[in-house]
């Protein structure tokens, strides 16, 4: 159990800061500002400084969605190549705070539940728009929404009822359309809606160019692709969807937010959490399935960002969330820093070795990400690194794989020196402890 | 928060397996060890006082007033704790390592995956069909949970199917049925399975049409259930007519959850539960379905599949790959499914093989990373097991006799393939034997030692979360109950004394059995 306490007054001083936007958002109630001063690491201030990031990360989400927002507006108002254009950069500088916070995904089921929502990928592009048949292929059938195209029918068939959708609206999108039939590939609502409602669908396979949805596929007057109107209903519906999900989830992390709360109900599980949530996004779920399955099949369907080809972005961003819940440091959209008592304070007073040795290893797998980065930004897109036979391409992706990897393996030598793994196990007889189970 | 996330160090560090909750079992197990009486002599898996322990831990039910130790949890540490909501049966086993959560995230794409026709741009992802049921896996396996029929005629079949075959005729096929090389001999045409798709430029099979007849039970206290009795047949035929002597069953996508720790149960604790002759006359047999385990070749107890056809994940994995998408794997390398050679143009469709990537559709890893994912859906805790009205349901269940087909709970093989499910005690309350279940869920398709009235006991673990996962409570190999009460209603055969005695329950104490069921 850890019950590491020390009262070195040379441990770096609270810099918890929240220097907060200038957002009107009431739920966001600021911390008052803490003058710098000495503070000991405990394991109740590490939770404290990854609650305040959680919140800082999250209402920088809601503020660059906020952006995005206004940037859908303005392009419905007046649709052209510029206004389009600005939204699609508002939507890329959307990802990087979002993406910063999916390592509080995997250890506070709060967010996971919530997460499909926003994050949900992949999609059946053909459940919203229009596709092209020859790429996507019409013989689906399995997902009869598979080429629903909500936007050119105001009626479909769900589970064998007729559903009239005479106006797009953010309710239909969660509550009806958001994994009609149980098809998960039924995505309805966030990022990734939007990305396609934006972009358009990517039909470069493995080749240069991401979607390239014109303008005029938003202008009633000129209209493309037909049902302008619908189109921009739906649009304006995911980004309005899009904002809510988010302001819950700025809640939760208030003061008095639920999954502040429960977090800091129990200091073991919540150390627990932070460590839980670093493994699983860096092995189980980036590692796994967003690129080492991309690199097995040579799939440009298995993509992340794969409409916008902002896969690069995505997978970057991840890997600085994951590094900010380590060292308990996050710089927010506006420049400023927050940064306090981290789990790596708690490693490097037990063990300063295996605090150096984990803080290499994420910044070397960063090192890895931004090779991949600067790669995507200068010579190919994801989608053609992870063709079958780009050698160099496949090479770029499979060294971020061993980085994440790599760096989950010491993340299980910290488990093992705070001694974590024994707290589901303590007094665990009968039913005081309903979860308890026979070893 | 219940972070079950915990379960995950163990391993993960290497050193700390807590044995903290053994202290009274150990107690338990020394005067049982003491008497000399090893009740559990095939466990070769376990040392002599693990034996002991288990025994114990296994022990017929005394008292129903509180529930039983680790009885919530009901997959062992590989449970699942959190939010029982519509992803209740979609999470891995809480026990695995980061770097098997990886292989399990990997395996659920792959499950997720849409197959295409070939030939496509995405070579590794075509080889669809020619013939099939679903293009992906989790089109049938809805939210990795229960399939159902068709609402209406509008509605879509694609999470049931029809089963085909024909008696054998012919001294060969006799030979293959005594054999097991075959479990049923396919109609010659149609093949093993109805698909009611294809890739186009060829025919699909014909469609499914189900018809429904109303009967009324009058159950004792007044209540008036009404069953419905469907019967099967085929339309719109793509290859003629069917062979007159054809049998159909129809079977619905049945959950995936535990299946792994399924499969890490002792063989021979299944066979102490056979009574083939009913020797100890409780008018309740129990029959072993033996199948061929074709990575190994020698004979295995079939535990997958609703008639028990499959001895392991893999098997039934490759079966569903070949039969219902069309999509070869190593272990079914036939690239045309179930085309058979009275479909020419079937046969002549191209295949999705690309020889530089393998020589069959799915290709090595795909086949191991499915089976993976499939062996670790997590079976979601159990909630409300102390609640009075909980338990007076499981008494019930236990004293009219379900639980003697229903058996509650095993501790699984130390020597389980994947660390998660070894020496788990788990609760899966089914026995994985065969039983005539009567006329009226008869089938008449008999498949290897299954008969046509036999059925395989489906584990009942999970089933009160219907419901919250896939928004119905359709039930049986068919879908046609329409409750937990209908479902119980149609048990004929062996089950037939505690589906009477079901129906003489007073109104509350059929509400606690239901209730117990829920809490599963």
């Amino acid at each position: 159990m850890v019950r590491i306490k020390s009262s070195n007054t040379s441990l770096k001083p609270s810099t918890r800061r929240l220097l907060l936007a200038a957002s009107a958002l009431s739920v966001l109630a600021a911390p008052a500002l803490t003058p710098a001063q000495a503070m000991d690491i405990t394991p109740s201030a590490v939770l404290d400084t990854y609650a305040d990031i959680a919140l800082a990360a999250y209402t920088d989400s809601h503020i660059s969605a906020l952006a995005l927002d206004a940037a859908i507006d303005a392009l419905v108002a007046n649709p052209s190549d510029a206004t389009l254009n600005a939204a699609k950069a508002a939507w890329v500088a959307a990802r990087v705070p979002y993406q910063q916070t999916e390592v509080y995904r995997f250890g506070n089921a709060i967010v996971d539940e919530w997460e499909g929502r926003v994050n949900a990928w992949p999609l059946d592009e053909g459940l919203i728009d229009y596709v092209d048949a020859g790429f996507y292929g019409v013989e689906s059938d399995e997902n009869d929404l598979f080429t629903a195209n909500v936007i050119a029918n105001e009626s479909l068939m769900i589970n064998g009822a007729e559903v009239v959708a005479a106006s797009i609206t953010p309710d239909f999108l969660q509550n009806t359309l958001h994994e009609a039939g149980e098809v998960e590939a039924n995505v309805a609502t966030g990022y990734h809606a939007i990305e396609f409602m934006l972009w358009g669908q990517d039909l470069n396979g493995t080749g240069p160019g991401a979607g390239n949805r014109p303008y005029t596929d938003f202008d009633v007057a000129n209209c493309t692709g037909g049902n302008c109107e619908r189109r921009i209903e739906f649009l304006v519906a995911a980004s309005d969807l899009l904002l809510s999900d988010l302001e819950e989830m700025v809640g939760n992390w208030t003061e008095e937010g639920a999954a502040r709360t429960t977090l800091l109900a129990d200091e073991d599980a919540g150390i627990t959490a932070i460590l839980t949530g670093i493994g699983s996004l860096s092995y189980g779920e980036m590692a796994g399935e967003r690129m080492k399955l991309g690199l097995l099949l040579n799939d440009p369907e298995e993509e992340h960002d794969c409409f916008a080809d902002n896969t690069h972005n995505s997978h970057y961003f991840d890997q600085i969330g994951i590094r900010n819940a380590y060292t308990g440091t996050y710089r927010r959209i506006d420049g400023s820093v927050i940064s306090g008592p981290s789990v790596s304070d708690l490693v490097a007073a037990a063990d300063p070795a295996l605090d150096a040795e984990v803080r290499g290893k994420l910044d070397a797998t960063v090192t890895a990400m931004a090779i991949m980065r600067a790669r995507a930004e200068s010579i190919e897109a994801y989608d053609q690194m992870i063709g079958e036979g780009n050698e160099a391409g496949n090479a770029t992706v499979q060294a971020a794989i061993d980085g994440l990897i790599d760096q989950t393996r010491s993340v299980e030598r910290v488990v093992a020196l705070l001694d974590l793994d024994a707290i589901e196990f303590e007094g665990s007889d009968s039913l005081d402890n309903p979860t308890a189970v026979f070893q | 928060m219940p972070l079950s996330m915990n379960a995950k160090w163990i391993g993960a560090g290497g050193a700390t397996t807590c044995l903290v909750a053994l202290g009274l079992l150990l107690v338990d197990a020394g005067g049982l060890w003491a008497s000399g009486d090893d009740r559990l002599p095939h466990r070769t898996d376990l040392s002599l006082a693990d034996r002991a322990r288990v025994a114990s831990v296994l022990m017929p039910l005394e008292s129903f007033e509180a529930a039983q130790p680790f009885e919530a949890m009901s997959g062992g540490a590989a449970s699942f704790t959190g939010t029982p909501d519509g992803n209740a049966f979609s999470r891995f086993s809480q026990n695995l390592s980061f770097e098997q959560e990886a292989d399990f995230n990997i395996g659920d794409s792959l499950f997720t995956k849409l197959w295409v026709s070939s030939p496509s741009s995405t070579q590794a992802s075509d080889g669809l069909g020619p013939l099939f049921n679903a293009r992906s896996c989790q089109s049938c396996h809805l939210k990795d949970g229960r399939g159902h029929p068709p609402v209406d005629e509008n509605d879509s079949a694609i999470s049931m199917f029809l089963r085909l075959s024909v008696p054998a005729r012919t001294p060969e096929e006799f030979a293959a049925l005594e054999s097991r090389a075959l479990l049923r001999i396919p109609e010659p045409t149609y093949g093993g399975q109805f698909q009611d798709l294809a890739v186009p430029g060829l025919q699909a099979e014909g469609r499914m049409v189900i018809s429904y007849e109303e009967e009324e039970v009058v159950l004792a206290d007044g209540e008036v259930v009404s069953l419905r009795r469907p019967t099967y047949s085929v339309a719109d035929l793509g290859f003629g007519a069917m062979d007159p002597e054809v049998m159909l069953s129809p079977r619905v996508a049945p959950p995936m959850i535990g299946l792994g720790l399924i499969e890490a149960i002792h063989p021979g604790d299944i066979l102490a539960l056979a009574d083939p002759a009913d020797a100890d006359d409780d008018g309740i047999s129990g029959r072993p379905s033996w199948v061929i385990d074709e990575q190994s070749g020698e004979l295995a107890l079939g535990l997958f599949g609703w008639k028990g056809s499959n001895p392991t994940v893999r098997q039934q994995s490759a079966g569903a790959f070949s039969g219902d998408i069309g999509i070869s794997t190593p272990d079914a390398p036939a690239p045309h499914g179930d085309c058979t050679a009275n479909q020419p143009d079937c046969l002549a469709m191209p295949s999705g093989v690309q020889d530089r990537l393998g020589d069959t559709e799915a290709p090595n890893p795909v086949l191991d990373l499915v089976t993976f994912y499939a062996s670790n859906l997590a079976v979601p805790m159990r909630r409300n097991v102390d609640d009075p009205q909980v338990l007076l349901g499981k008494s019930l269940f236990h004293d009219l006799g379900c639980a003697s087909c229903h058996q509650p709970n095993y501790v699984t093989r130390r020597d389980a393939a994947t660390d998660a499910h070894q020496f788990q005690l788990i609760w899966p309350y089914s026995d994985f034997l065969l039983h005539d279940m009567g006329e009226g869920l008869a089938d008449n398709r008999p498949v290897g030692d299954a008969s046509g009235v036999e059925w395989k006991t489906p584990p009942l673990w999970g089933i009160g979360l219907t419901e919250a996962v896939n928004g119905h409570t359709q039930f049986l190999h068919d879908g046609r109950a329409r409750s937990l009460l209908e479902a119980i209603l149609w048990h004929g055969g062996e089950a037939e004394e505690a589906r009477d005695a079901v129906v003489e329950l007073a109104t509350d104490d059929r509400h606690a059995l239901i209730a117990f069921l829920e809490s599963l």
